[in-house]
């Protein structure tokens, strides 16, 4: 009993801990430049492939792939910022956003499909990361262990950005205020197009990691774009202790649900979503708007 | 000067049953799809009263189809097999489920409300695949066999019958939504999407409003989810998904929301258009519906929606001239489909 309940918890802790890595760069988004990106698990899914193509195709290994292939998904879609996000920006209404980032979402999709092919596109783990893990106690998958800490790295590492560096500052000062913020020389084009590349390559970087939790099939930017808005919303945008606490707890909901009653598919997930969004309409620890 | 506005309202009726009398003439053998579409179609009026007359942003709106699919399916399978009986239950069953998702959704504005939308939505699929005893869970609710209709017209395997049946109730609803939109409700309706502050501000009661239009939405989509279940005897899971939602509102967007007309017409062209492209290849069908998508955003900043009217309203506004104050008359306004994004909470509802 007590051995299910803490490899349950683990499996939680690393589910939460993938949700948390895509979902804070959708969250960096939407509370920096208020898109509702949907097409966010579209470049997750961009992220996965690229990376599935280089480790099958060309052979390299996955320490390597890692950062070229989040590096490859932020050249691809800065176009996409010049020409497409921009227009969208802090004022525009949700339902052009919706249009325009499903619209995106629809053609990366069909290109993929047109270019790989419709199938399941594995990520192999090197051998180091495959196998289990003794902890002394016990043992555990040494991939989960990987991507909690992963998805610690990311918070932390966000934070000491966000909080510590100089982009860190300007860009909470675009996010406070940008008109004050423009008027007082900052680049707020440069920082924004700055952040959309944060927030796509760390989309990127979790639709990599967490290949072995959400697969990359062709309609993994569909099937996962609702669960990545909803845990920004229920943990508020712009909100890292938020964005990981709406995480964790869903991975947790989730997880255990479809333990306890696997036939009830996601009902207990969007239970909670309701409940929470309810009570906290701007997310549990975001901020009034 | 009563008389035009009245044949303005007339126009849409008579447009539906000269094409589908077109339609009947043109693709005898292909009545199944085409009564699909008209299903499909009422799906987006329901989300065309939401969205384009109410601002409500929602991507839910096939679980209230679904809804009404599986209770008409459920009642057949349970010994109620007159078809227009089935329909009520429909309607009646939509029109439930939208008056307690309304009483949810229309509480926010923005991204709580799309969010409340969508997990309405999600929890209504997650229990359609659990309820297999209600749904048949993956394998869908089969063998639904209505009797015939007003006891008169069976069910024929070339589908003339259920044809005829959806173009009847596809008139009859348009009919009485022309009827809801210019009523002084329908109106308040509108001022509450243009600007929920303001409608507030002279007295409006605008959440009761609100979730009742959500609830008849509900029914209009019901009786479309009930018109499938009819029709083809099978209701699947994919009747209540987060995907039909999604082009559900893409119809909308390329007809235009806020006029009637617009949700029949972009419900007819993505369908027809989808018919022959998608069944030569689904991914190249996938990858321009975004790229027109797109496309939308770019040239129309502001959307199809207000692109159309705009140019409807500047082609009448030169006939204006020569008719007198006609103009005023009328209900064309600018729709904003999604209202004004400033506060997530509608005024009032504040503890």
């Amino acid at each position: 009993m007590t051995r299910t309940i803490l490899s349950l918890a683990f499996d939680a802790l690393a589910y939460g801990m993938v949700l948390f890595i895509i979902s804070i760069g959708l969250s960096i988004m939407m509370g920096l430049v208020r898109v509702v990106n949907l097409a966010h698990g579209a470049f997750a899914m961009m992220g996965g492939y690229i990376a599935s193509t280089l480790l099958r195709g060309a052979g390299l290994s996955y320490l390597v792939t890692l950062p070229l292939a989040v590096a490859a998904t932020v050249a691809v879609t800065l176009p996409l910022e010049r020409l497409l996000y921009r227009r969208l920006y802090r004022r525009t209404d949700p339902l052009t956003q919706i249009l325009m980032t499903i619209g995106i979402t629809f053609v990366i999709i069909g290109t993929a499909n047109y270019l790989l092919g419709p199938t399941l596109k594995p990520i192999p783990l090197p051998a180091s990361l495959s196998g289990p893990l003794d902890l002394g106690f016990r043992t555990v998958p040494t991939h989960r262990l990987f991507v909690i800490a992963c998805g610690l790295a990311t918070a932390l590492g966000l934070w000491l950005l966000l909080e510590r560096t100089e982009f860190g500052i300007r860009l909470r000062a675009s996010v406070d205020n940008s008109d004050m913020a423009e008027s007082l020389g900052l680049r707020t084009d440069l920082i924004y197009a700055a952040t959309f590349a944060l927030a796509v390559g760390l989309g990127a970087f979790g639709g990599i990691v967490g290949a072995e939790l959400l697969p990359i099939e062709p309609f993994y930017a569909l099937r996962y774009m609702v669960t990545f808005l909803v845990v920004v919303s229920v943990g508020g945008a712009g909100s890292i202790p938020g964005a990981l606490a709406a995480s964790l707890l869903l991975g947790l909901i989730d997880t255990v649900g479809k333990y306890v009653a696997p036939e009830f598919g996601e009902f207990f997930f969007y239970s909670a979503v309701i409940a929470v969004v309810a009570i906290f309409p701007n997310g549990m620890l975001g901020r009034a708007q | 000067m009563a008389a035009r506005p009245l044949l303005g309202a007339a126009l849409v009726p008579l447009a539906i049953l000269l094409v589908s009398g077109l339609g009947y003439a043109a693709f005898p053998d292909d009545l199944a799809f085409l009564t699909h579409l008209i299903a499909i179609s009422l799906l987006v009026l329901s989300l065309d009263l939401v969205t384009g007359y109410c601002g409500i942003a929602t991507l839910g709106q096939a679980a209230l189809f679904g809804v009404g699919a599986y209770a008409a399916g459920n009642a057949c399978l349970g010994g109620l097999t007159d078809p227009v009986l089935l329909l009520l239950v429909g309607a009646a069953a939509g029109g439930a489920a939208g008056l307690a998702s309304g009483a949810v959704v229309t509480r926010f504005r923005g991204l709580p409300q799309l969010v409340q939308s969508i997990a309405i939505g999600q929890l209504a699929a997650a229990l359609a695949n659990k309820l297999a005893s209600w749904t048949g869970g993956s394998d869908g609710l089969a063998g639904i066999e209505p009797g015939p209709v007003l006891g008169l017209a069976a069910f024929d395997i070339y589908s003339r019958t259920a044809y005829v049946l959806a173009v009847a109730v596809l008139v009859l609803v348009v009919i009485g939504l022309t009827i809801l939109v210019r009523s002084p409700f329908g109106a308040t309706c509108r001022a509450i999407r243009d600007d929920d502050l303001r409608a507030r501000m002279i007295g409006i009661a605008v959440y009761p409003r609100l979730v009742v239009m959500y609830g008849i939405a509900g029914a209009v989509a019901g009786i479309g989810g009930a018109l499938t279940a009819i029709t083809t005897g099978v209701v699947g899971l994919d009747s209540i998904g987060f995907e039909r939602s999604a082009q559900a509102l893409v119809m909308l967007t390329l007809g235009g929301a806020g006029t009637l007309w617009g949700a029949l017409v972009g419900a007819f062209l993505f369908q027809v258009v989808e018919h022959f492209v998608a069944a030569y290849n689904p991914f190249h069908w996938i990858t321009a519906v975004g790229a027109f998508l797109v496309l939308i955003v770019v040239l129309m900043p502001r959307g199809l929606a207000s692109g159309l009217p705009e140019m409807v309203r500047s082609f009448r506004s030169s006939e204006v001239r020569s008719s007198g104050s006609w103009l005023s008359s009328t209900s064309l306004r600018l729709p904003r489909p999604f209202g004004s994004f400033k506060s997530s909470r509608l005024p009032g509802r504040q503890p």
